[in-house]
C-alpha cells in the first residue's frame, strides 16, 4: 500500500477508536453529570455509581489506546496538540483522576458532609471531561495558529471562544442524555420514573444546543463544509445523524429504551465522523485560511510504522471487541446494591 | 522558571508514583497463577480462598496503576513534544503494541478474574488468571523495550523528514527524526534482554515481599494463621529465587552498561579517572575535586567485576567532555541503595528459608516484623534502580552510540582526548522539551499532580487497610469437598451488580454463611 492510502486508513482507525471511547466513556460520564440532579436518597446515588462501577475502567482503556496510536502513527499531530493544549490536557487528567478517586472515596465513611464533598467532585470531574473535549474539538474545528515548524503559536485564552464553549456544552448535554438512557436501562421503580423525566429534559437541552451549534458552525466555520461540497455523498452522514436523533424520542414513546440507547450511540458516532470529515485532510487545521495546516500526510509516521501498526490492529482489534462484548454481557440487567458496593 | 527542570521533576514525580503499582501487579500476577494452578490440581479450598483474597488486592493496585498510567502516556506529548516528534516513529510502535495487546488483555480478563468466580468454571477462571498475568508482563515488555531503545538505540536510522518529496527545512535547518528500519532490532536492541529480565525480577521481588509483609502481619496478630503461613511459605520460595537472580542479572546488566553507556557506569561507581577500577563501598562523591570523600573501597573490585581481572583499566568520567557527563551524586547514591537492599533481601530470605527448613520460622517474631517492614525496602530498591538508570543516562534522552578500540579503550577525538559523540544520533534532554509551554504552566501542573496523587495514595492506603483488616474468607468446614460445591453452585449463582471493581466478595460470603 502506498503512503497516502496508509495515512487515510489510519485516520479512519483513529476515528473508530475515538468513536469507541466517546460511546463507552460517554455514558459513564453522563451518569456522573446527572448524579447530583436525579437521585433523592443516598441509595439512589449508590445505584448510579454502581451502574458504571465495573465498566468505567475498561472504557478508559479506549482513550489510552487512542493516545498511544496517535503518538505512534501521527507523532507530529500528537506533539502539536498535546503541548499546544497543555493546560487543557492537565485539566483533563485532573478530572479523570478526580472522578475515579471520588467514586472509591465516597462510600468509605458514613453519610453527611463527607459524601456531599465527594458527590460534588464526582460531578465536576464527570462534567469537566466532555466540556474539555468539546472545547478542544470546537477550537480544532475553527483552526489554531501554527508556526512554521507546526508548533502551536497562540495564547492560552485563544482556545476559549464562544464557539468552542458552545461545542463544549453541547458535548456535555449529549453525554448527559446518553447517560440518562443508559440509567433508564439500569434502574427500576420510582428511580426509573425520575430518570425517565431527565431523559426528556436532557434530550430537550441537547436538541436546542445541537440546533444552535449547527447554525453557528455553518455561519462561523465555512471551512467545515468544504469537504461536503466536494464529496456530495458525505451529506448522508448528517442526514443519518438527524434520523438517529429523531429516533430517540420515537423509541422512548414505544417503550423500547434499548433502541434509544443504540440511537444515541449512533448519533455520537455520527458527530465524531462529521468532525473527522470536516477536518480531512487536516489533522490540525491552521487558523489562517491561507496557511497550510498539519495534514495527515505530513503528520504521519513512515510507511513501515503505519504498516506494522496496521498488522497489530488487524490482530488485536477483533480480540478487543470480543472482550468488550463479553464484559457487557456479563454485567447486563438491573443494578442491585449489596453490602460491599460503592 | 526553567521548563526543562520543572518538566523533569514532573516526570520523576508522576513516574515514581505510577511505578509503585505495576511491579505489584506483575509480581502478584505470578502468585495468582501459582495459587490457581494448585487449586486445580489439589482441589484444596484454602488455595481458592487465598487466590480470592489476593485478587481483591491485585484489583485495587491495578485500578490505581491504570489511573496514573494515563498521565505517563499524555506527558510525552504535553511536556516532551520535541522528543515525541523525534522518536514517535520508533517509540510509538512499542507504545501502541502495549495499548492494543497488553492493556486490553489485562482489563478484559481482569473482569473475569475479579467478577467471574461463579460465572465461569475453575479452568476458565485459571485461564483468565494466566491471561491477566501475561498481559501485565506484556505491558512491562513494551515499555522496557521503548526505554531500552532510548539507552541503546538500534533498528532505526536518523533521516530528514520529507515534505512533498523534499527534505523539510525550517529556519535553514533540515528537520530530522528517527525512523524504524527493522522492528525486531528495535525490540531486541542491545540492552533489552538484560534490562527486561532485571526489571521483571525487581517486580517479582516487590510482589513477593508485599505478600510476605501482609502474611507476616497476620502471623504476628494470630489471625487467619493457616492461610497466612501457606501464603508466606509460597512467597518465600519465590522471593528467595528472585533475590538471588537479581544479583546475577544485575551483574550482567552492569557489564552491558559499561559497553554501551560507559559514562553512566562511571557515574554509578564514582569512577572519575580512567585506570584501575576500585569498588567503593561507602563514600560521598565530590565532583569539584573529582574524588570520593570518606572512601572505603575494594582495590580493583570494579575491574574484577567487569573483566574478572583486578588491574585492568576502566574508562572514567575524564574521558567525557563536561557537557556530556551525567550527574554523579544521585546515580552513585541510588545505585548503592539498590545493591545494598538487594544484599539485604538475599540475607533475609536465605535466613528465613533456613529457619523454615528447621521448622522454627514462625516462632521468630522479630523476623516476622522484619518482613512486615521489608516491603518498603523492595519499593525503594525498585525506585532507586530506575533513578540510577534514568539520571545516569543524562544529559541525553536518546543516548548516542559509543565506539571502542580493540584494546578495550574508548575511541576518542585525537585533539581533545575526549569522546566525541555523534550529536545527530542522539537527543539531549534540554532539546527534548516542548518549546511552547511555560514555566508557570508546568509549575501549576506539578502542584496539581502533587495534590491529586496525595489523595489517590490516601485512598489506596485506606482501602488496602480495610481489606487487610477484613482478611480472607473463612475456610469452609468440609475441607476437600470444595470442587464439587463450586461446580454445583456455579449454575445457581450470577454475579451481583452491586460490586465495585475492588469489592467483590459479597456473593461468596453470603453463600458461606448459609
Amino acid at each position: 500500500m502506498n503512503h497516502d492510502t496508509l495515512c487515510i486508513l489510519w485516520f479512519g482507525i483513529m476515528g473508530v477508536l475515538l468513536i469507541g471511547y466517546a460511546i463507552l466513556d460517554g455514558f459513564d460520564l453522563g451518569v456522573g453529570i446527572l448524579h447530583p440532579f436525579v437521585p433523592r436518597s443516598d441509595e439512589d446515588r449508590r445505584v448510579f455509581i454502581n451502574a458504571i462501577g465495573p465498566l468505567w475502567d475498561g472504557n478508559e482503556v479506549w482513550l489510552v489506546t487512542f493516545g498511544g496510536a496517535l503518538f505512534a502513527m501521527f507523532p507530529e499531530a500528537y506533539a502539536t496538540l498535546f503541548s499546544g493544549f497543555y493546560t487543557a490536557f492537565m485539566a483533563l487528567l485532573f478530572c479523570l483522576i478526580l472522578r475515579a478517586v471520588s467514586m472509591e472515596f465516597r462510600g468509605k465513611f458514613g453519610a453527611g458532609a463527607w459524601r456531599r464533598v465527594w458527590d460534588t467532585t464526582f460531578f465536576l470531574g464527570s462534567a469537566g471531561v466532555p466540556l474539555l473535549f468539546g472545547v478542544a474539538a470546537g477550537t480544532i474545528m475553527k483552526g489554531i495558529p501554527l508556526d512554521e515548524r507546526g508548533e502551536y503559536a497562540g495564547a492560552l485564552l485563544d482556545q476559549i471562544t464562544p464557539y468552542s464553549l458552545l461545542v463544549g456544552f453541547m458535548t456535555v448535554s449529549l453525554f448527559a442524555m446518553h447517560g440518562s438512557i443508559f440509567l433508564y436501562l439500569k434502574t427500576e421503580g420510582d428511580l426509573q420514573k425520575r430518570v425517565h423525566r431527565y431523559v426528556w429534559r436532557t434530550f430537550g437541552l441537547f436538541l436546542v444546543l445541537y440546533l444552535i451549534t449547527t447554525m453557528f458552525t455553518l455561519v462561523e466555520v465555512p471551512a467545515a463544509v468544504e469537504n461536503f461540497k466536494q464529496f456530495q455523498w458525505l451529506w448522508i452522514v448528517p442526514v443519518l445523524n438527524v434520523l438517529a436523533i429523531a429516533n430517540i424520542p420515537r423509541a422512548l414513546f414505544q417503550g423500547r429504551p434499548f433502541y434509544a440507547f443504540i440511537s444515541s450511540s449512533c448519533s455520537i458516532a455520527a458527530f465524531v465522523f462529521l468532525f473527522a470529515a470536516a477536518l480531512f485532510p487536516n489533522m490540525v487545521r491552521a487558523a489562517d485560511p491561507a496557511a497550510e495546516g498539519l495534514t495527515i500526510y505530513h503528520a504521519a509516521s513512515s510507511s513501515k510504522t503505519l504498516t506494522i501498526g496496521l498488522m497489530m490492529v488487524l490482530f488485536g482489534m477483533p480480540c478487543v471487541l470480543a472482550y468488550t462484548l463479553a464484559i457487557y454481557w456479563t454485567f447486563r440487567g438491573k443494578v442491585k446494591l449489596g453490602d460491599h458496593s460503592y | 522558571m526553567d521548563v526543562v527542570l520543572l518538566s523533569r521533576l514532573q516526570f520523576a514525580l508522576t513516574v515514581m508514583f505510577h511505578y509503585l503499582y505495576p511491579p505489584l501487579t506483575i509480581g502478584m500476577g505470578v502468585v495468582l497463577v501459582y495459587l490457581g494452578a494448585r487449586y486445580i490440581r489439589t482441589g484444596d479450598p484454602l488455595y481458592r480462598i487465598a487466590q480470592q483474597f489476593w485478587t481483591r488486592i491485585f484489583a485495587l493496585n491495578f485500578a490505581i496503576g491504570v489511573a496514573s498510567g494515563i498521565v505517563m502516556e499524555f506527558q510525552f506529548g504535553t511536556n516532551w513534544s520535541a522528543y515525541s516528534r523525534f522518536v514517535g516513529d520508533v517509540f510509538g510502535s512499542a507504545l501502541a503494541a502495549e495499548g492494543i495487546f497488553a492493556f486490553f488483555l489485562e482489563s478484559g480478563f481482569l473482569a473475569v478474574l475479579v467478577f467471574g468466580w461463579d460465572r465461569v468454571g475453575p479452568k476458565m477462571h485459571f485461564f483468565s488468571t494466566c491471561m491477566v498475568a501475561l498481559g501485565s508482563i506484556f505491558s512491562s515488555v513494551w515499555i522496557v523495550v521503548a526505554n531500552s531503545w532510548q539507552q541503546t538505540p538500534a533498528g532505526h536510522e536518523v533521516v530528514p523528514m520529507m515534505r512533498d518529496g523534499q527534505p523539510w527545512i525550517v529556519n535553514g535547518e533540515v528537520v530530522m527524526r528517527a525512523q524504524i528500519t527493522n522492528f525486531w532490532e528495535v525490540v531486541f536492541n542491545p540492552s533489552t534482554v538484560n534490562r527486561l529480565s532485571h526489571v521483571l525480577i525487581g517486580c517479582f521481588i516487590m510482589g513477593s515481599f508485599f505478600i510476605l509483609s501482609i502474611s507476616a502481619y497476620y502471623i504476628l496478630k494470630k489471625q487467619h494463621v493457616e492461610f497466612a503461613k501457606r501464603s508466606f511459605r509460597g512467597a518465600l520460595i519465590f522471593a528467595t529465587i528472585a533475590s538471588l537472580a537479581a544479583l546475577f542479572s544485575g551483574h550482567f546488566q552492569a557489564k552491558t552498561v559499561y559497553q554501551t553507556q560507559p559514562a553512566k557506569l562511571a557515574a554509578f561507581e564514582g569512577h572519575f579517572e580512567t585506570g584501575r577500577g576500585d569498588l567503593s563501598v561507602f563514600g560521598l562523591p565530590d565532583v569539584q575535586s573529582q574524588t570520593i570523600k570518606g572512601d572505603v573501597a575494594i582495590p580493583g573490585g570494579l575491574s574484577f567485576l567487569l573483566f574478572e581481572n583486578f588491574s585492568q583499566s576502566v574508562e572514567g568520567l575524564d574521558k567525557f567532555r563536561k557537557e556530556d557527563r551525567p550527574p554523579v551524586m544521585l546515580p552513585f547514591a541510588s545505585y548503592r541503595l539498590m545493591i545494598g537492599l538487594g544484599m539485604f533481601f538475599i540475607a533475609v530470605t536465605l535466613l528465613a528459608s533456613f529457619l523454615a527448613w528447621r521448622g522454627t520460622l514462625f516462632d521468630k517474631r522479630w523476623l516476622m516484623w522484619v518482613f512486615v517492614i521489608a516491603v518498603l525496602g523492595a519499593v525503594a530498591a525498585n525506585q532507586a534502580g530506575w533513578v540510577a538508570a534514568e539520571v545516569g543516562r543524562q544529559p541525553w534522552v536518546v543516548h548516542p552510540p559509543v565506539h571502542w578500540n580493540d584494546d578495550g579503550s574508548l575511541v576518542v577525538d585525537p585533539d581533545t582526548g575526549k569522546v566525541a559523540y555523534d550529536e545527530t544520533q542522539g537527543l539531549r534532554t534540554v532539546d527534548a522539551v516542548s518549546p511552547v509551554i511555560s514555566g508557570e504552566q508546568t509549575l501549576g501542573s506539578i502542584i496539581m499532580f502533587g495534590l491529586i496523587y496525595s489523595l489517590l495514595f490516601l485512598v489506596w492506603i485506606i482501602v488496602l487497610n480495610h481489606k487487610i483488616h477484613k482478611g480472607p474468607d473463612p475456610i469452609p468446614l468440609a475441607r476437600g469437598s470444595g470442587r464439587a460445591k463450586d461446580v454445583m453452585d456455579t449454575a445457581a449463582r450470577r454475579p451481583g451488580h452491586g460490586d465495585s471493581l475492588t469489592d467483590t466478595w459479597m456473593m461468596q460470603e453470603a453463600d458461606d454463611e448459609s
